[in-house]
């Protein structure tokens, strides 16, 4: 290969054909979204420059950013439409070269961060923090870490994992001490720093174990590589390379652990929360969260599970237009598939492919996939979606039996539902009792945010439990952490909006200060309290739609595992310690609403300069609404997240 | 009008008046309380208009919504797709357990409301509370999906809350808190155990007749059915209907699983009946609530625990019931004797009221659980059957005179400001109405013949013999404290030569309000006691609305302990299958309550 076919390869690569801008299923296309924010970055950075440019408002280019990458991401119809004949239909594509994954779950979280990027931009407008001078700044590190939680979303490749947490963290850093000459700030970002370094440093000394042992950092080939070491069963893998390997996991989990915030690795967010706004706490706290679970999810699935096959960028195009010439196609030549290693071990398969490849004429998506693509159910499964009828030739001929990998890895994928299992209940256990004790309202929601990344690693759990056993359950369990992921953006966002109206009117965050505020400003406190019993699960409000998801899951996959014979206790015991725990945190919910609506207005109040009805108060109960209304139909929710699950787990 | 209308319309009017309630000035209070009278009052007129009185009563205008009593199925189905990627329906229909519930609840809400008068801090906010409160209620009855009456069993938590946090006593942050979090912990364990159902359950196993039966599919031509059958993967289901087939017909529960999720779902409900060792949460809310949530309290939200008991636990987990049934029963003898003991040494009047709701809803537990039905009676319904209705009649009874005596003790509150029971006396002579009124309903409690409290203890009491004569001697001798404590509190409130206590110049006589509310229980509380079956004229009064539903989940049931529980033992003899297959025996019971006494004796 020379390199010309090298170029014209990655040409397709991102571009999908050579002789247009960019098709609907290249690479390019994809990633829009991301250079969208790129260009608003950079936009913002250069009209500051000339003179005249400093008094234009950086807020309406941050909106129309956000707003057009939130356009960008959310192929709207697409998501639900399985007309694979489109080549704009997203089902699982691996695009740059397999660093990165575009598939429906990557649509989804995506278009969530999105929207939660519109409304946060509203927000800052509203609640006055970035001033005309900051604004600037404070909007391009919010969008550059949005970057790099788009990126830890889709992230296919533990490069990609490690950059996406460090893009999404040093912003995040900056934000922290936004407020300059405030000490607490000052202290919080410098806490949060450090602790990100650390973080950071031990997360990459366990990529680079798994790295050094197994010769590949692409995901997918992570899993089939383990899946040939455990082939034998647990008994035949040296013991060594088992520790090994399970110390790489560990160091790998403290990293996304630092992201989750998850126990013991959760003791910055408090102080942080305290230290910053709250604005950046409701970025920290809802876009944050859904990053790092979805990068949670990608790991432990990249570990665990067997991916579905994809299709390569500009294959569906190239089909569609039968325009199929040998140029086009792209085999797994520029991911980064170590190939002495792959080709000894898992080599069969890997090599088979390209072989195939260029025999038959039709392009092969099961080329530019890993060995995944060889096992014959998962060819027929997908081709039940039309999208690679072509590969389930190619699979047939190589040997491997269906579902090898897949029972290879039980042991992996028990090792980390359970490592999962046992952060989430710590994690929820614990912020529920810290929160329990605290005074100020943002420390209080820190712990409280805690507590519901306990929550939200229970269904990664499950999923990954499930995994091997029922697909369509683990995606429904995917479907459940989804949810919960929308339906959490709206409560914490409102949250933290309720408390920085509230700062900005009263000039206090002590929860005490809050005493008998219905009579000031009641409407506010409603919506409030609606925020806080959704948060701790309480039907009708949405909180309980999220909760009820994850429990559902968790139960299913204590029946499910029961019913392979697998010891799935500690499934149900997820479910147990959920329960209680949701009613443990009923307390420090309930006193905040207590304090705001029972309790007499104290006399040495900071004077209120506050009212309901103001743009402020519009903009509350927009945020409001979905919390308070998802209960009359959201089977529109439960849908969507199905899809978005549905190309995930083979 | 439809049944789905008029259905969704009863439950669903509070809440729309509660949004209209949100939009008037909160100056107007005296608009926003008859407005909000007005929609209780609409509401109980739907229910007895609808779905209570004959057609030929009304005009014929509920042809085909008015409760059939000769039918043991639903009625009134509405069923509409409601989540379908959960399989959630929008399912809410009545059989005779839950239309005397039903009616129950939007009587004792007018009545409370009546008694709000009296609450004048933050009308506006107490009224939107209140009618979401109903809401909630009448939701809880009438629903039949499982998710559906998870989620009405939570939405009258938070307006609880607030009613009790905002509007109570001196204790009430303690006693709101102490509420909320009991019932959130067993509705968390209700969660739990439905989702163990939900994912247990599959469709494909039952029968097209039974699908049907649960309204599960409309017709056996439906579409809907051809989906379930042609299914690859199991259809799980919250039909409570369907889960009541599957856990009696078929074996997709397994013994663990209905155990335990009995007893998840027993103690989400025990809690809120509420029965030892889960009712400490009763007294403190009982005493530090208003006067008219008291009367909700006990009136209506206590029956829930019972319904749930009789309409999930034992339809849903037979082997858990079968199990646990010593336990049930024990629990509900210990619940009435320890209430009856803890009553006889309260000092607070009210407390004392409360402690008397644990001992009565004793009578349901116990009445509810006492699975005669077992092989050394020959499977026998007939007095498990007599067990539930008295349960039922008793939830009933003890919701008109307990609402009626946390009203009454209401009213000397409102004047006197103390309830402590020695510094009362002689009101007799200064209330001489008021002491009519509560002498009523204080005997209806105490379970005089001729009153409400009567039928359903000597129900329960005599259907305990053929389960256990030890229960059955020691629940009868709990009727000797019940006369002891409330015999002993009427003396020393009413009577005597004079009042001991402060503020005696504010005692009043009761006013018209009080009266009209006050009389209208006493004279439920007699007619319920002389027509228990039905009035004259054939409307029925308690027991006709439930013959028929309570008859056929008792036979099902003993089918169930003959065919499954103790498919193992040794068939019974010829003389007890014709006992067991002779059912109408019980319908006939209920005729009159003399007939009910004279037969059970027979037996004996």
């Amino acid at each position: 290969m020379n390199l010309h076919d090298l170029v014209s390869q990655l040409i397709i690569d991102s571009k999908g054909a050579a002789d247009v801008l960019m098709t609907p299923d290249s690479s390019l296309r994809a990633f829009l979204p991301e250079i969208v924010i790129c260009l608003t970055v950079v936009a913002m950075l250069a009209i500051r420059i000339p003179r005249i440019g400093r008094r234009v408002d950086m807020f309406w280019v941050a909106l129309a950013g956000a707003c057009l990458g939130l356009y960008f991401a959310a192929p709207w119809a697409l998501l639900t439409v399985s007309d694979a004949a489109n080549p704009a239909t997203v089902t699982r594509m691996e695009i740059f070269t397999g660093m990165l994954v575009y598939d429906t779950f990557a649509v989804f979280v995506r278009s969530a961060l999105f929207l939660f990027l519109v409304l946060f931009v509203v927000f800052t407008r509203l609640s006055g923090i970035p001033d005309h001078e900051d604004s600037p700044d404070i909007y391009t590190l919010v969008f550059g870490a949005t970057l790099g939680m788009c990126l830890m979303v889709s992230a296919n490749h533990l490069l990609m994992v490690f950059l996406g947490v460090e893009m999404a963290s040093v912003p995040s850093y900056a934000l922290a001490g936004i407020l300059k000459g405030r000490r607490k700030a000052s202290e919080a970002a410098l806490k949060y720093s450090i602790y990100g370094a650390g973080a950071a440093g031990v997360m990459l000394y366990g990529i680079s174990l798994v790295v050094g042992l197994l010769n590949t950092a692409h995901l997918p080939t992570i899993g089939m590589t383990l899946a040939e070491k455990f082939s034998g069963g647990l008994a035949t893998v040296d013991p060594g390379e088992l520790m090994v390997l399970a110390l790489a996991g560990l160091l790998i989990g403290v990293g996304l652990a630092f992201k989750l915030s998850a126990v013991p690795f959760h003791f910055w967010c408090p102080d942080v929360f305290e230290g910053a706004t709250a604005e950046v706490n409701a970025f920290l706290s809802v876009a944050s969260k859904a990053a790092a679970l979805s990068l949670l999810l990608r790991v432990a699935i990249g570990f665990g599970a067997t991916v579905p096959e994809g299709v390569a960028p500009g294959v569906r195009t190239a089909e569609s237009e039968t325009l199929s010439t040998p140029e086009q196609q792209v085999t797994g030549l520029f991911r980064v598939v170590d190939d002495p290693v792959t080709a000894g071990a898992g080599g069969a398969g890997e090599q088979a492919a390209p072989t195939a490849a260029e025999e038959t004429p039709a392009p092969s998506a099961a080329a530019n996939e890993p060995p995944t693509a060889e096992s014959p159910a998962t060819a027929g499964e997908s081709s039940a979606d039309g999208a690679v009828a072509g590969t389930v030739q190619e699979a047939t001929q190589t040997p491997s039996p269906a579902a090898e990998p897949t029972v290879a890895l039980a042991p992996v994928r028990s090792f980390i539902a359970k490592l999962i299992a046992f952060f989430a209940i710590i994690t929820c256990t614990f912020g529920n009792l810290a929160a329990y004790g605290q005074s100020n309202i943002k420390r209080l929601l820190a712990y409280s945010t805690i507590a519901h990344a306990g929550y939200m690693m229970m269904p990664v759990s499950a999923a990954v439990a499930m995994a091997g056993i029922d697909p369509a359950a683990s995606s429904q369990a995917v479907a459940g952490l989804a949810i919960y992921i929308v339906v959490y953006l709206f409560m914490n966002l409102g949250a933290f909006a309720v408390v920085a109206f509230l700062r900005n009117a009263m000039r206090s965050e002590e929860i005490a200060d809050y005493a008998g505020l219905i009579r000031r400003c009641p409407l506010t406190v409603v919506c409030f309290a609606l925020i806080l019993f959704s948060l701790v699960g309480l039907p009708p409000l949405s909180g309980f739609i999220g909760k009820f998801a994850i429990f559902a899951s968790l139960v299913e996959g204590w029946q499910t595992l029961e019913a392979a014979g697998e010891p799935g206790f500690y499934l149900l015991l997820l479910v147990i310690v959920g329960g209680i725990n949701t009613a443990i945190s009923l307390f420090y919910y309930l006193r905040v609403v207590k304090v705001m609506t029972i309790d007499p207005e104290p006399a040495d109040r900071p004077p209120l300069v506050y009212s309901d009805v103001s743009l402020a108060g519009a903009y509350l109960w927009l945020i409001t609404l979905p919390t308070a209304g998802l209960i009359v139909t959201w089977d529109w929710l439960s849908e969507m997240a199905n899809a978005a699950a549905r190309n995930l787990i083979s | 009008m439809s049944a789905a209308f008029l259905l969704s319309l009863i439950v669903f009017l509070p809440a729309l008046g509660a949004l209209v309630l949100a939009f008037m000035p909160s100056e107007n209070k005296e608009g926003i309380r008859l407005v909000t009278l007005g929609i209780t009052i609409a509401v109980l007129a739907l229910v007895v208009g609808g779905l209570m009185l004959p057609p030929d009563y009304t005009g014929g205008w509920n042809e085909g919504l008015s409760f059939d009593t000769s039918k043991a199925e639903v009625q009134n189905v509405v069923n509409l797709p409601w989540i379908p990627s959960f399989q959630i329906q929008y399912f809410l229909a009545l059989d005779g357990i839950s239309i005397p519930l039903v009616i129950l609840t939007a009587f004792v809400t007018v009545l409370a409301m009546g008694a709000s008068w009296s609450i004048t801090k933050h009308v506006k906010a107490y009224c939107i509370l209140f009618l979401l409160l109903e809401t909630g209620m009448l939701g809880v009855f009438v629903s039949l999906d499982f998710f559906l009456f998870y989620v009405f069993w939570e939405v009258m938590l938070l307006p609880m809350y607030f009613l009790i946090g905002v509007w109570g006593g001196p204790r009430k942050e303690y006693a709101a808190i102490k509420f909320f979090l009991y019932t959130l912990l067993g509705s968390v364990l209700m969660l739990i155990a439905i989702l163990m159902l939900y994912f247990g359950s599959d469709l494909r196993g039952l029968t097209d007749e039974q699908l049907v039966a649960s309204h599960v599919v409309a017709a056996a031509d439906s579409p809907a059915l051809a989906v379930i059958r042609e299914s690859t993967t199991p259809v799980h289901t919250f039909n409570i209907l369907a889960l009541q087939q599957i856990g009696q017909s078929t074996e997709q529960f397994s013994r663990d699983l209905q155990w335990w999720c009995f007893l998840l779902l027993f103690i989400g409900f025990a809690i809120k009946v509420p029965s030892i060792p889960v009712h400490t949460w009763l007294p403190d809310a009982h005493v530090e609530a208003p006067t008219p949530i008291s009367m909700i309290l006990a009136g209506v939200l206590l029956k829930m625990g019972g319904y749930g008991i009789i309409r999930i636990c034992y339809p849903i987990c037979p082997f858990g019931g079968y199990d646990l049934m010593w336990v049930v029963c024990g629990l509900g003898v210990a619940s009435m004797i320890y209430g009856a003991f803890a009553a006889l040494a309260q000092k607070d009047f009210k407390r004392m009221v409360a402690y008397s709701s644990v001992s009565h809803m004793g009578y349901v537990v116990l009445g509810l659980g006492v699975w005669s039905a077992l092989a050394r009676n020959g499977y026998n319904p007939f007095y498990w059957d007599m067990g539930i209705k008295g349960a039922m009649f008793q939830m009933i009874g003890h919701g008109v005179s307990s609402a009626g005596m946390f009203f009454m003790v209401g009213i000397i509150y409102d004047r006197v400001h103390h309830r402590n029971l020695n510094e009362f006396g002689g009101l007799f002579g200064k209330m001489p109405y008021y002491t009519a009124m509560a002498m009523g309903l204080f005997f209806a409690a105490l379970g005089l013949p001729g009153l409400c409290g009567f039928p359903g203890e000597v129900f329960v009491v005599l259907s305990v013999w053929k389960f256990s004569p030890l229960l059955a001697i020691l629940s009868a001798s709990v009727v000797i404290l019940t006369a002891a404590y409330i015999l002993w509190a009427l003396q020393r409130v009413y009577l005597g030569a004079e009042y001991k206590g402060p503020h005696e110049d504010h005692i009043t006589p009761s006013n018209f309000r009080e009266n009209l509310i006050g009389t209208t229980l006493l004279v439920f509380a007699i007619l319920f006691g002389i027509f228990p079956y039905q009035f004259p004229g054939g409307i029925p009064s308690v027991l006709k609305y439930m013959d028929a539903s309570i008859d056929a989940q008792a036979n099902a049931l003993a089918d169930w302990t003959r065919d499954v529980a103790d498919a193992d033992l040794p068939a019974p003899s010829a003389a007890a299958e014709t006992a067991e297959l002779t059912p109408p025996a019980s319908t006939k019971l209920a005729v009159e309550p003399v007939h009910v006494e004279k037969a059970p004796s027979l037996e004996l």
